[in-house]
């Protein structure tokens, strides 16, 4: 009855409706909650990424959307069905494993074409779309190796190719390139994008790592013991973290606690906020959106948005235009693009800033025991409630 | 450098010694049965023909190598009896290994699905009839089956009799004894494929849509397939040289040929026919063993590669 009556609802709503809907899910292990009342929409076409430290929940959620694992509590819709209790052999998802999973027993080709034959395909069918799978993921004249017979960068092709092949609705992938090495990664990660594009298909990815997740996704949910923390796009998740454990999970942040200031004086054109920290002096940053409930609250701003000078900036008539800290080069860290410098402010507080090495000659390097001028925008600021 | 330098010498004497024992143990006593079998019996001490004196020197030697013939071997092929002979040990072998095979899956299976603390218990389980003498759970299976035994006592009991059913000499009971002797060696290799095989194939099968029957015979079945020939070897081989099974739980009235040969040497004190029926038997076996061999060379080299 009830599905009848929401068929009957206006169309209008169809084109907001997502591929997706994860409806308030629960699973428990025991009394361990590992999925906590999790709601999530992903659109179709989406390259959506679940990101979290292990243990948080991400792997039991692309479980239960696989069906390999069923929910306690909540729905999962899938086009606007419910596909929580139907099995796994009956949804049309598919799934590339963590350590692909390849049948050692069947051929490259058998092992594309197996999810085919489930299908009750006929043969020649089943050859051209092999086929067609084999150049997609250039596998070409690897046709009749066994699984042991190949390299890990070709198995994980393999494992693609497989879990494509039935041309699910969406294609959820469990740490999919964690077996390889950095290079291979990220020219991998680069094709997997390519692939998604082109094939239009709905992606989910579950990574523990960052740099991949930024790098592939369209929207990356952060997890963390069960529930996510933010869906935002990579640059969203960057520079907008919504909690102090967001913005110290992802990247590297200054972290400093404090007080607001009561505004009295209005100095200057751009609304600023004071916020008096223990660590850091009074530092100055950009009115957030939302209002902040609290006056006690955390200012986050990132290593490279610190900029390190010997005298500090030129044009600093104006003292709310600029954060300045001063202190004392403790640590230096060379990593080729980049150079991360620890500093050692007057308040004991230790301050990280990173600077790209645009030039070859090192005319902005800092060693240690020198004396440095630190400055930020309040632009670059972030207000987080503790 | 070669592989063989590191070596030190007590491990070049380890790598020796298992052939020091096949040589020591199975191939002299293996000349010996050669040889007898190539002798004519004869009512001495020992009871054969001719016999060679190495405190003779070697013309003698030579002179008694020239009596040697294949007489016996050319009996074993005329004579009925050591054809029917064999013929009933391969049958029996490979019927009782079929029915071995279809119990000792199952079990298995259900073995290596167990949560991994229930296996090692289970492990135990299988194991622990070993603990006591093999004669004596023959002997025991002898007392269930007998006229008066435990068995013919609960059918008449539960009524599903009216009297007692012969058991004890028949071929049925044959069976029971060498499938309850042998079930371990069949489960123990099988489970050993099945509990090893990564749960995430099965995953994977389902999630490209197998049900579970198809992902059993598209995944685990193939899988499994070294421990099914392991398991079949282990007990199919030792099957058909059988003696104490079927002489004390079968009839008379045929004879497997492990049951011959103990006729020929005991009873009829023919050693060299004996011998030759051994030799045949050996040679018989070396074939599903040369495949076994075989077999477990590649799964070495598929390992590897």
């Amino acid at each position: 009855m009830a599905e009848e009556l929401s068929n009957g609802e206006p169309q209008a709503d169809a084109a907001d409706v997502p591929l997706l809907r994860i409806d308030a899910v629960v699973k428990r292990f025991g009394v361990f909650r590992a999925v906590d009342r999790l709601s999530l929409d992903i659109r179709a076409g989406e390259f959506f990424a679940l990101l979290g430290p292990s243990g948080c929940g991400k792997t039991t959620l692309l479980r239960m959307l696989a069906g390999f694992e069923t929910p306690d509590q909540g729905r999962i819709l899938l086009d606007g069905k419910d596909i929580a209790q139907v099995p796994p052999h009956q949804r049309p998802v598919n799934m590339m494993f963590q350590n692909y999973a390849l049948f050692p027993h069947l051929t490259v080709r058998d092992n594309i074409a197996f999810g085919l034959k489930r299908l009750g395909m006929p043969g020649s069918e089943i050859d051209s779309r092999v086929a067609e799978l084999v150049a997609l993921v250039k596998l070409e004249g690897l046709e009749k190796r066994k699984p042991d017979q190949l390299s890990g960068g070709q198995k994980q092709r393999v494992a693609l190719a497989r879990s494509l092949a039935r041309r699910p609705q969406v294609l959820l992938l469990d740490e999919p390139l964690a077996a390889l090495d950095k290079k291979l990664r990220e020219s991998t990660q680069l094709e997997l994008m390519e692939l998604q594009r082109r094939l239009g298909m709905t992606f989910i990815i579950v990574t523990h790592d960052q740099e991949e997740a930024m790098t592939v996704a369209d929207r990356i949910g952060v997890m963390d013991a069960g529930r996510l923390e933010q869906v935002a796009t990579p640059r969203e998740l960057y520079e907008a973290p919504a909690s102090r454990w967001v913005a110290e999970f992802v990247g590297d942040i200054n972290l400093f606690e404090g007080q607001i200031e009561p505004r009295e004086s209005r100095l200057t054109m751009a609304p600023r906020l004071a916020i008096v920290t223990r660590d850091a002096g009074t530092v100055f940053v950009a009115e957030p959106r939302q209002p902040i409930a609290k006056t006690s609250v955390c200012v986050a701003i990132r290593p490279e948005k610190i900029k390190l000078s010997s005298r500090g900036p030129v044009s600093s008539d104006n003292t709310h235009a600029i954060n300045r800290l001063e202190g004392v080069v403790t640590d230096v860290g060379y990593l080729g693009g980049v150079t991360t410098y620890k500093v050692k402010l007057d308040s004991g507080a230790v301050l990280r800033s990173s600077m790209a090495n645009t030039a070859r000659l090192d005319l902005d390097a800092y060693s240690p025991g020198q004396r440095v001028v630190a400055w930020f925008s309040p632009d670059d600021c972030v207000v987080l409630e503790q | 450098m070669s592989g063989r330098r590191i070596f030190t010498r007590p491990a070049r004497l380890a790598a020796i010694a298992p052939y020091l024992w096949m040589l020591l143990f199975f191939l002299v006593p293996f000349g010996f049965v050669l040889k007898i079998s190539l002798s004519q019996t004869a009512i001495a001490q020992p009871p054969y023909l001719p016999v060679f004196d190495l405190t003779q020197g070697f013309a003698a030697i030579k002179a008694a190598s020239a009596e040697l013939s294949l007489d016996n071997f050319r009996l074993l092929v005329s004579d009925n009896l050591y054809v029917m002979s064999y013929l009933r040990s391969l049958a029996v072998a490979a019927v009782s290994t079929s029915i071995l095979l279809v119990i000792g899956y199952p079990i298995a299976y259900g073995m290596a699905r167990l949560p991994k603390r229930w296996q090692g218990v289970a492990m135990m389980l299988v194991i622990v009839p070993f603990w006591t003498s093999f004669l004596i759970r023959i002997y025991a299976w002898i007392n269930i089956l007998q006229h008066d035994g435990l068995l013919n006592k609960i059918l008449l009991a539960l009524h599903l009799v009216s009297a007692p059913v012969v058991w004890l000499s028949t071929d049925s009971a044959m069976y029971l004894g060498i499938v309850y002797s042998y079930l371990p060696f069949m489960i123990l290799p099988l489970y050993a494929v099945l509990a090893r095989m990564e749960p995430a194939l099965l995953e994977a099968a389902s999630d490209l849509g197998s049900s579970p029957r198809q992902a059993f015979w598209l995944v685990t079945f193939p899988l499994s397939l070294p421990g099914v020939a392991a398991g079949v070897l282990l007990c199919f081989i030792p099957i058909v040289g059988e003696f104490v099974i079927p002489d004390l739980l079968a009839g008379s009235s045929s004879m497997m040929i492990g049951q011959t040969l103990w006729l020929e040497f005991f009873t009829n004190k023919d050693w060299p026919v004996a011998s030759a029926a051994a030799v045949v038997l050996l040679v018989l076996l070396l074939v599903p063993l040369a495949f076994y061999d075989r077999l477990q060379r590649r799964q070495l080299e598929d390992a590897r590669s």
